[in-house]
């Protein structure tokens, strides 16, 4: 059954908040991964991995540097769901 | 006329480690020696990799020397001498021979000549490949005791303005002998590779490309980020498996030994594997660096050196890296 866009941004605001020790009210779609959240390359690949597990989906790690924001994130998460 | 039936070899039924030691490069490189060329900073080598110096080895000083040394350690330990090792098993991808065998030379340096002797070419997993074949082979009978070294001077297959691997190495070489044992010291080894990632850690060209386009000087790269989830994700399973082959659980654990190849990767390893706050964790890299088939003895070492961990001690240990290969066992340590 696939997510809904609103299940998957809550949860991935929760892999994101766990990951950054960011509060979750602060982890929005318009925020950028690098600029806003400061989140790095490696953390970034903890995020990618944790949401492919939750979502049951695949991320290409070619994809990675395409998905600049939060929101970005869960576009291509909606779409990747099978 | 009916046909001789052959003898076949076996073995003692149990292994362990008799002996271990290590020796690192002399020198002690800091984080603001190196960042220069890759327009980094102290801070962003410790932020991502948790290094704070790595150890490298003079000019004076090559592969082998650095594995003499560690192998006359670990027979000290032993209680062994030469003599008495019967395969030698150097693990390397830093000797820059392709023939004959690093392995045969320094069999001849530490007086083990006719030991069987050979070089294994499986990067940062080699002295876990290394500790796999040395226990088949003495409980099958091929071997009585065995000499397992991996041994590196990475520092000779580095580029300065690398952003991607360069600045983690560093020189060392750490070794052990297996041999017999009244009672198993050596759990099985799970093993494997994945070579369709070839590409992911890799030598930057051929020595026929440097002969043939005069190509510079081949060197290491990595794609950092895509091997950090590989070496989590894909690794915590395999030590996973190493555990239930072995017939342990985390809290059987006494230490934990990965490669050390990134304090980040081992961070998270902890979490995948869930191991308890009480699991001694090997964290050698933050003054070594990664010193790829060296990495895991070496931290073994220090840690039994400093007390952190004693004799006895059920360690879980994980070398994973470049082919992309890997293996992992638990193991007693001596």
């Amino acid at each position: 059954m696939a997510y809904t866009e609103q299940e998957i941004l809550a949860g991935l605001v929760e892999i994101v908040s766990e990951e950054t020790g960011l509060p979750a009210d602060s982890v929005l779609p318009e925020k950028s991964f690098t600029d806003d959240l400061d989140i790095d390359s490696l953390s970034m690949m903890t995020i990618v991995t944790l949401a492919e597990e939750k979502f049951d989906v695949r991320i290409p790690d070619d994809e990675v540097k395409n998905l600049a924001t939060v929101g970005d994130a869960v576009s291509f998460i909606v779409g990747a769901q099978g | 006329m009916t046909r001789p039936t052959l003898t076949q070899s076996s073995g003692p039924a149990h292994t362990r480690i008799l002996g271990l030691g290590g020796v690192r490069g002399e020198l002690v490189v800091t984080n603001d020696e190196l960042v220069g060329p890759i327009d980094s900073s102290d801070e962003w080598i410790r932020q991502r990799t948790g290094i704070i110096t790595r150890r490298r080895a003079g000019a004076d000083t090559d592969v082998l020397d650095l594995a003499e040394g560690a192998a006359r350690a670990a027979l000290d330990d032993a209680g062994l001498s030469g003599a008495d090792i019967d395969a030698v098993i150097l693990s390397t991808v830093t000797y820059f021979h392709q023939t004959p065998s690093g392995a045969a030379i320094l069999a001849d340096r530490i007086g083990a000549t006719p030991a069987a002797a050979y070089d294994i070419s499986a990067a940062c997993a080699g002295y876990c490949y290394g500790i796999g074949q040395a226990d088949a082979l003495v409980r099958a009978g091929a071997a009585h005791n065995v000499l397992v070294i991996g041994a590196e001077k990475m520092s000779e297959f580095v580029d300065p303005t690398d952003r991607s691997i360069s600045f983690l190495l560093g020189d060392g070489a750490g070794a052990v002998v297996i041999g017999p044992s009244d009672i198993p010291g050596i759990g099985p080894t799970i093993w494997g590779s994945d070579g369709s990632q070839a590409h992911s850690i890799r030598q930057t060209h051929s020595w026929l490309d440097m002969r043939d386009s005069g190509a510079g000087w081949p060197t290491l790269r990595q794609e950092g980020p895509s091997v950090y989830k590989w070496a989590v994700w894909k690794m915590a399973p395999i030590a996973q498996q190493a555990m239930e082959a072995a017939g342990v659980g985390p809290d059987d654990i006494d230490v934990f030994i990965p490669h050390q190849a990134n304090m980040r990767i081992i961070d998270q390893m902890i979490k995948q594997l869930k191991l308890p706050d009480t699991v001694v964790v090997a964290r050698d890299i933050a003054d070594t660096g990664n010193t790829s088939a060296a990495s895991i003895p070496l931290a073994t070492e220090r840690l039994l050196r400093e007390g952190q961990v004693s004799s006895g001690a059920l360690a879980l240990q994980i070398g994973f890296g470049a082919g992309l290969v890997y293996a992992a066992q638990v193991v007693v340590l001596p």
